[in-house]
Order: structure tokens, then sequence, then C-alpha cells
């Protein structure tokens, strides 16, 4: 590429910028949240923002290797296998408590 | 500016405005909504970094799966329209996250974003050409070298099947 011309595509950092920021946004809500599946919700997009900066390197790496993508599967893999069993367990808290807000879940506390 | 960054802030904007209205909307079902929408801008992301293949696993799994989940669980546990019960905490909490999170998303972009603009050895500025042979690519690393945690993570999605249903069971005895 001619020095001075545009690249066609968008330079890494704008990947790590974009998943910086929806690190960050899944950060204020799991501070914020009291509901529980709200909170999950929060780890969801955290999740997600580790992803693309997994799969970007994983095209940007001058070693043209495809690992970044293979490790994004496992992520989504184990992220879905944790939402199924988060959930069952907001489910039960529902069941005995009638209600699940995270900062009064204390039976397990004394 | 070309037509892929072009595309690329829409699919950021896109993505990145849901996920703020995820965590802000006091409603828990809209919320859910905004996060299908959050998907499937990154699974946009994943598009434009020549990640077809697992774009289409996004779509399928978070925005197709997780997604109705928490519809789901959110029907579930919401004596229905408890729309207007308050998700989130005070707005003094939420002044004090704020800066939490901004000093997170400060040390983020210096320690991570900042050393690939001279990391040049390293990253080359284009992504790589998404030629026929990804998918086939992708298969074979996924059953010859990384075959042990392939079939790990099958195994932990049993467990976690069993788990679940062990766990939302209703106990009727």
């Amino acid at each position: 590429m001619p020095p001075g011309q545009l690249p066609a595509t968008a330079p890494v950092q704008w990947y790590l910028i974009v998943s910086a920021a929806l690190f960050c946004i899944g950060l204020f809500g799991m501070m914020t949240r009291r509901n529980a599946i709200a909170m999950l919700m929060s780890i969801e997009l955290m999740l997600n923002a580790a992803n693309i900066n997994l799969v970007a390197f994983s095209g940007y790496l001058a070693s043209r290797t495809l690992a970044g993508q293979i490790f994004a599967l496992f992520v989504i893999a184990i992220a879905a296998a944790e939402a199924a069993v988060g959930l069952a367990i907001v489910i039960n808290v529902y069941r005995t408590l009638r209600h699940v807000n995270a900062d009064e879940v204390n039976l397990m506390k004394w | 500016m070309t037509g892929y960054q072009v595309a690329f802030i829409a699919a950021a904007a896109v993505t990145l405005v849901s996920a703020a209205l995820v965590v802000t909307v006091p409603n828990i079902l809209r919320a859910a909504l905004f996060l299908a929408f959050a998907f499937l801008g990154v699974a946009a992301l994943y598009v434009l970094a020549n990640a077809e293949f697992l774009a289409a696993m996004q779509v399928l799994i978070y925005v197709g799966a997780i997604t109705v989940l928490i519809m789901f669980a959110i029907v579930l546990t919401q004596q229905l329209m408890g729309a207007r019960i308050r998700q989130t905490s005070r707005v003094r909490a939420m002044l004090a996250a704020l800066p939490v999170a901004a000093l997170m998303f400060a040390f983020l972009m210096k320690s991570f974003v900042k050393p690939f603009e001279s990391a040049g050895g390293y990253v080359s500025g284009q992504p790589a050409a998404a030629g026929p042979g990804t998918l086939q690519e992708i298969a074979r690393l996924l059953l010859q070298p990384y075959v042990l945690p392939f079939e790990l993570a099958s195994f932990i999605l049993l467990a976690a099947l069993v788990g679940a249903i062990v766990i939302a069971k209703e106990d009727r005895d």
C-alpha cells in the first residue's frame, strides 16, 4: 500500500477500542444492576468484548493463524453453559425468595 | 473513509449504543431486547474481521439461544409486567460505578490499545483474506490440534445441561 493512502480496512486498534468500550459498559452494568438476570446479561456483554479481541487478533496477526477464532468458539460454548446454569440458579432463587435481587440474597451469609 | 470503515463504525455504534441501553433501561424485558441487538452488532463486527463462521455461530447461539433463554428466565421470575419495578440501584451507586468503569476504560486503552500503534512486526494492517478454506481450516484445527479441548467443551456442555435441569427442577415431594 503506498504511503498516504487510506487502507481498505480498519486498523486493528479500532476493534480493540470497541472491545474495551463494550467491556467497560458490561462492567458498569455488573456494578449497578441489582437484578441477577440483568447482571448475567452484563457478563455476556463482557464475554462478547473479549471475543471481539480474539477474533480481531486472529485476523490481523501476521502469522494468519485461526487459533483466535477457535478460542472464541470455546468461549461461546462455555458462555452458553454458564448462561444455562446461571439462569437455572436464578429460577431456583426466585422459587425460594420470590425475588431475584442479588444484593438481598443472603441466606448463606452470617 | 472507505466503505469498510463506514460499515465498521455503523456496526460498532449499534453494538455500543445497544449495550449502553442494556445496562441503563429500567425495564428488564427491553434490556433483553437491546441485548439481542448488541449481539447482532458484534456478529457484524465478526463479518468485518473475516470471521464469517463465528458470525453465524454468534447469531445462532447468542441471538437465537441465549437471548431466548434470558427472556424465559425474565418471564418466569418477574411477576410479569414487573416492568415498573426498578432494576437499577440508586443513583448514588451509578455515580460511583461510572468513574470505576471510566478508569477501567482508560487502563485498557493505555495498556492494550496503545502498544499496537507501533507493533508493526506482530500485527499487519489488513485482516487475513477469508479464502474458501477458512471453514476447512477451523474444522482441521478443532479436530487435530484442539481435539482435547473440543471434547472437554462437549463434556462441559453436557454437565451444564444436566446441572441446569437438576437445579431448575421443581421439588414436588
